[in-house]
């Protein structure tokens, strides 16, 4: 678990914070002008913006000519990253209990391939999943591309998954089945809840990768119906006909306000994912 | 009810743990599973509940042959060593939880909790959770838990190694009386022999996956089958001497001690022996005089306890009475009570 840094009395945190904070400015100015230029216009040349507009954010209100609309691509979004979330949480929550702690046959085998699977680089598969989605009729479906990205995802929740389960003593499984209880019910009621800050983690990552997933969306689910947000702040720069840096900035922050906004809520439950305690 | 192991062998992969076990636990009876760690008392105590299957043999609870039986269908209840509570329910859920997978109704469950917790007195806790318990608490909320269904068997996994001095006490005595109370056929695991003799009606005593000797605690420390049970019971321990025999006696080295014991008659001369004497059988009374030299004292309040070296090397324990006058350096010549010490053959069986 990463502890607060003790407050040293050895030296002052103060040139620390300054030298920190000059190297971070870069970034904070990027940050900053990202809102600002959203919400102005400014002159070619100039930093200083020179005009108040809110004509840069009318992606909000009026669908533009040829793009889906914004509302629709949030809510594919949405539905997207919940999904992959659920398949994920569902999928893992189980897999990683049989791998941790039933005798199943092969399982030496199931531990290492589902490393493997971790560390292969799956966009060399793309091309692959392409012809097999079009082939099974899935090509451009939200339930093609949410399949692919869970699938994919999937063995380093199980990984994770096994090493919370790892953690839970075995007594009390013993002291459940002596109670009385199947191996399910043990499972459901006295096990899962002490991996639940393990859950709550995996499944706020599962939903921001979900979220910011751009390559797959693109190659197996460009349609118009079923694009999500990546893929359409993708075209709007993509797009040399009505090229408007000021929407696609604006774009862009809309695209990052649900995440920032997870963050703020959850930053602690995401923490718990480097941490592997069951202390609550 | 009586539980029965009948030739019960366990084994780990090839590693042999126990093998070609009987043991019988009459109903209503404490029993104690004593060892050092191990000896597999805690693998004998994990068959009997049905988490460890048995690699040969029967387990009896009974008339009814439980040996394939899951744990789920055996109505054991058992208190492990940490406790083992579900940290995210509270006491009352904790305890109730064995008649909740029965589906025993809520309002039974919270009126059979109720007395339970009472009988445990813990009456006040039921709304707090497992963290926010003592030791003491917690080793009470396991054994309501263990008790509420009303096992046929109480199983205890060293349920007082995580407690301080004090409360051991306290639960020693109380795990006794809720077992007297429910008339529950009881078996104890443990490595403190204290607690095997204050709580327990048997004791099995247990070296390396065998039992070495069943009997009542006090039949157990005053007439031990070997030299492993003599020195496992008693505390302070009892000391050892090494020596030979010589004519119908025990004698210790080149012109020592000579002791004439009766145990002795028939065994040949020069034949290596072992010589166990109890603390307390060595001091101001008993009939053999012995020189030494303390080395060692230390009070314990009402009593003292000194280490004598012998002549010839070997050393003899004595607990007397508190008494100002023996220091250590100081020789002394104390006696040795030898109607009750035991003799040992060099293999540890008592002759």
């Amino acid at each position: 678990m990463a502890e607060k840094p003790q407050t040293s009395a050895n030296f002052s945190s103060v040139p620390v914070i300054l030298l920190l904070g000059l190297f971070s400015l870069p970034l904070l100015v990027m940050y900053a002008y990202l809102f600002i230029d959203t919400i102005s216009d400014t002159e070619v040349g100039s930093l200083i913006p020179s005009e108040f507009t809110l004509r840069h954010w009318s992606f909000l209100w009026e669908t533009k000519t040829g793009k889906p609309n914004i509302w629709l691509v949030t809510l594919n979004t949405f539905i997207f990253a919940s999904c992959i979330t659920g398949v994920i949480l569902t999928v893992s929550s189980m897999a990683g209990y049989v791998l941790s702690r039933l005798n199943v046959p092969a399982r030496g085998f199931f531990l290492a391939g589902v490393m493997v699977l971790h560390a292969f680089p799956s966009v060399t598969l793309i091309i692959a999943i392409f012809i097999v989605l079009q082939w099974i009729g899935l090509y451009n479906s939200l339930i093609g591309v949410i399949l692919v990205k869970a699938a994919i995802d999937l063995p380093l929740g199980i990984w994770l998954m096994k090493g919370f389960y790892d953690t839970v003593p075995w007594e009390i499984e013993m002291a459940g089945t002596v109670d009385g209880a199947s191996r399910f019910t043990v499972w459901r009621r006295l096990v899962l809840p002490q991996i639940k800050p393990a859950m709550m983690a995996l499944g706020l990552f599962s939903f921001l990768t979900g979220w910011s997933e751009f390559i797959l969306p693109q190659v197996l689910a460009p349609g118009a119906k079923v694009q999500v947000l990546s893929v359409y702040l993708a075209s709007l720069i993509i797009d040399d006909n009505n090229f408007d840096f000021g929407t696609f900035k604006a774009v862009g922050v809309f695209y990052v306000v649900p995440v920032l906004i997870l963050y703020v809520f959850f930053q602690k439950h995401l923490m718990n994912i480097y941490g592997g305690g069951t202390k609550g | 009810m009586r539980i029965l192991l009948d030739k019960f062998s366990k084994s780990f992969g090839s590693t042999k743990v126990i093998e070609d076990m009987d043991l019988e636990v009459g109903s209503g009876e404490m029993l104690a599973l004593l060892g050092p760690s191990g000896c597999g008392k805690s693998t004998t105590l994990f068959a009997v509940c049905g988490i460890h299957r048995p690699t040969a043999g029967r387990i009896l609870f009974g008339d009814r042959d439980v040996t394939n039986l899951p744990s789920q269908e055996r109505n054991v209840g058992v208190v492990f060593q940490s406790y083992a509570l579900y940290p995210h329910m509270t006491v009352e859920e904790n305890i109730g939880f064995p008649l909740m997978v029965k589906r025993v109704a809520a309002a039974d469950i919270k009126k059979q909790v109720a007395d339970i917790a009472a009988l445990v007195h813990i009456e006040d806790l039921l709304g707090r959770r497992p963290a926010q318990l003592s030791g003491g608490q917690q080793q009470r909320v396991a054994l309501a838990r263990a008790l509420i269904r009303r096992p046929d068997v109480l199983l205890l996994d060293e349920p007082l190694a995580n407690l301080d001095a004090k409360l051991r006490l306290e639960m020693r005595s109380e795990i006794r009386r809720l077992q007297k109370e429910t008339g529950i056929t009881a078996i104890l695991v443990t490595h403190d022999q204290v607690e095997a003799m204050s709580m327990c009606d048997r004791i099995a005593i247990m070296k390396s996956g065998e039992i070495v000797q069943i009997a009542t605690p006090s039949q157990m420390y005053n007439d031990p089958r070997t030299s492993f049970v003599a020195s496992f019971l008693g505390n302070p321990p009892i000391s050892l001497l090494k020596g030979k025999a010589e004519q119908g006696a025990f004698v210790l080295g080149e012109n020592g001690l000579r002791l004439p014991l009766a145990a002795l008659s028939g065994i040949p001369d020069g034949t290596a022996l072992s010589l166990g004497v109890r603390p307390e059988h060595f001091g101001t009374a008993g009939g053999v005089p012995v020189e030494g030299r303390v080395v060692f004292a230390e009070t314990q309040g009402r009593e003292n306890l000194y280490d004598v070296v012998l002549p010839d090397g070997s050393v003899l324990r004595s607990i007397q009475p508190v008494r100002d006058d023996v220091k250590p350096g100081d020789s002394v010549r104390w006696n040795l009570d030898s109607a009750s010490t035991f003799v040992f053959a060099e293999d540890g069986q008592r002759l």
